[in-house]
């Protein structure tokens, strides 16, 4: 059984790992320099050439990108090759502000695949394994990244796409799947599912699961194991860079392997945006180092999270990143989606209500719920129920059809949220997910 | 014929209630006729009052939401079958009820509020079919 997908990059020495990493790095800043104008602009405010980065070591000496940027430039402002090279786009949940579309070429869908094919066989797949992929398909990159991984590794592969849980554990145990790929949050509900239909883990052939897109805690990983019987295994990756497969858990399980010979990652100070030395917490910074259709530069990720080098036992030299610890923004990830507080203002004030709300995100047996409330005004006041319930339920909807998942929606009276006297408290997580 | 209801929206909190009332009390105004409309995130507290100016301004000053809607007070008889004969010539002039309830006048009437859809096609049908309804006046 291959323990690894690509061993020669797996686990290159460190040196080579270097080299490899400039040389890719030159040849990429050349190339956004000349295809990318919006990059362009930004590294000759900077004062810095193509000519200036002769090594990986010069890595800093290039300007960040934000979601700001992609926000600016949407949609083919951080384009890198000719639109007619590009095969594919995927994109994230999110209103058309923060939207991010990236490009694919053929070139950058296999690399991505590889990376997928790197985590599936780290847990153990092989051309023998059965694969559920049950990540949703579409727009989102975590159906598509897993279902091209699991093709590389010669799974059979089952496109289930999310929903219908049922339907999955069906054919969960009619096709003897043994690897399943989702949310974690999904991950969970299908072993609850599982038990309320009056089965146990011995009625399925699973063996692992690899699950991400949401941040989650040991406590859960726990519980997936145990109600489904299996090793589960994080993937981390975002849209801006790829999709899911940008780093992946082995089976030591202390962190996740950060494909560095594609994705160039570095912690910064997010105050200062200064490097930080190996072992301190700070944001993510990745750079693609050969991705043609969106090839970002230093694309800060907001997620807090550790780098470190240590020695893994399962032999693989890649980089490892910890589970991101939190964020340097306001961004929330709601059973897998990205949200931004401003996303769920920008219905209120569309919808006519006052600006004064409260997010509160909670998970009640392994699932997220987002609850809205928000004060009503006198002029929308009204003596019946019944209006009242049209508009709460108006409410929902809107904020649904912005971020794709089901709020729940509640009016109170006026001056009745908190206002603080600085910075106004409209966020309550109370996941804690990151202690 | 409609008599004003005041509507005022509480949240479902543990001495919400308590305190609108008691604030309203504070206020001097006596409470002729209430209900609730209960949902689980909030209530709606309709009242019957003499003075609706007074207490819609006394409610606004104190920070409440409410609004002022005309309302039908019915004369009801205390027998089986007033109840139904009522909402019979509602429902056969094709008026809505929303929602109802009822209370006693000083007077020793019995009276059912209703707040339909159309006031002046349900106030003529009442009539037509010889059925009182109330002034804000007949009801202090």
């Amino acid at each position: 059984m291959a323990k690894y997908y690509q061993p020669e990059f797996e686990c290159m020495a460190l040196e080579d790992m270097r080299a490899l990493q400039s040389e890719k790095l030159v040849k990429q800043v050349k190339r956004v320099y000349e295809n990318v104008k919006y990059y362009r602009d930004l590294m000759d405010a900077k004062g810095v050439t193509p000519d200036d980065i002769k090594s990986i070591d010069d890595i800093h000496k290039l300007p960040f990108l934000t979601k700001a940027d992609l926000r600016d430039a949407y949609p083919y402002g951080l384009l890198g090759t000719d639109l007619k090279n590009c095969v594919r786009i995927q994109s994230t949940s999110g209103t058309t502000g923060r939207r991010v579309v990236a490009f694919y070429t053929q070139a950058d869908v296999d690399m991505w695949e590889d990376c997928c094919a790197r985590a599936v066989t780290a847990v153990g797949g092989t051309n023998e394994d059965v694969c559920q992929v049950a990540y949703g398909y579409g727009l989102f990159t975590g159906g598509p990244g897993l279902n091209g991984g699991s093709h590389k590794v010669g799974c059979l592969t089952l496109p289930m796409s999310s929903g219908n849980t049922e339907r999955q554990i069906q054919f969960m145990r009619d096709l003897h799947a043994t690897i399943l790929c989702c949310t974690p949050s999904y991950a969970a509900y299908i072993g609850e599912t599982l038990k309320e239909m009056g089965l146990t883990p011995d009625d399925i052939d699973l063996k692992a699961g690899i699950f991400g897109a949401e941040p989650w805690t040991e406590e859960m990983r726990r519980d997936i194991e145990k109600s489904l019987g299996i090793k589960a295994y994080d993937i981390y990756g975002l849209t801006e860079t790829s999709g899911p497969g940008v780093s992946f858990e082995c089976e030591e399980q202390t962190g996740m392997h950060i494909n560095e010979d594609h994705f160039y990652a570095e912690i910064i100070d997010p105050e200062t945006g200064e490097v930080l030395p190996e072992g301190s917490k700070g944001e993510l910074v990745f750079t693609s180092l050969d991705k043609e259709g969106f090839p970002l530069l230093r694309y800060r990720t907001r997620d807090i999270c550790v780098l470190s080098r240590k020695k893994c036992s399962c032999g693989r030299t890649l980089i490892k990143m910890s589970k991101p610890m939190g964020r340097s923004d306001d961004m929330l990830i709601i059973r897998g989606v990205n949200v931004f507080p401003s996303q769920i203002e920008t219905v209120l004030i569309k919808e006519g209500y006052s600006p004064n709300y409260l997010i509160e995100v909670d998970r009640v047996k392994n699932n997220d719920t987002l609850d809205v409330s928000v004060e009503l005004s006198p002029e929308q006041f009204s003596d019946t129920v019944k209006d009242l319930a049209i508009k709460e339920k108006a409410l929902a909807d809107a904020i649904k059809t912005m971020l794709g998942i089901n709020p729940k929606v509640h009016l109170v009276a006026p001056k009745t949220i908190t206002r603080s006297e600085g910075k106004a408290v409209r966020v309550i997580d109370k996941r804690k997910l990151h202690d | 014929m409609s008599v004003k209801q005041i509507s005022v929206f509480i949240e479902n909190k543990k001495g919400e209630l308590a305190a609108a009332t008691r604030y309203l009390a504070n206020h001097n105004i006596n409470l002729r006729a209430l209900s609730i409309a209960d949902t689980q995130d909030f209530g709606i507290l309709r009242i019957i009052c003499d003075d609706p100016k007074a207490t819609e301004t006394v409610l606004r000053e104190g920070g409440y939401i409410s609004t002022v809607t005309d309302v039908l007070a019915a004369e009801i008889e205390d027998k089986p079958g007033s109840m139904a004969a009522i909402l019979e010539v509602l429902a056969e002039a094709h008026v809505i009820v929303e929602y109802t309830y009822a209370f006693l006048a000083p007077d020793g009437h019995a009276y059912m509020i209703f707040r339909v859809d159309d006031n002046a096609v349900a106030s003529a049908a009442l009539a037509g079919a010889g059925i009182k309804t109330a002034n804000q006046e007949d009801l202090f």
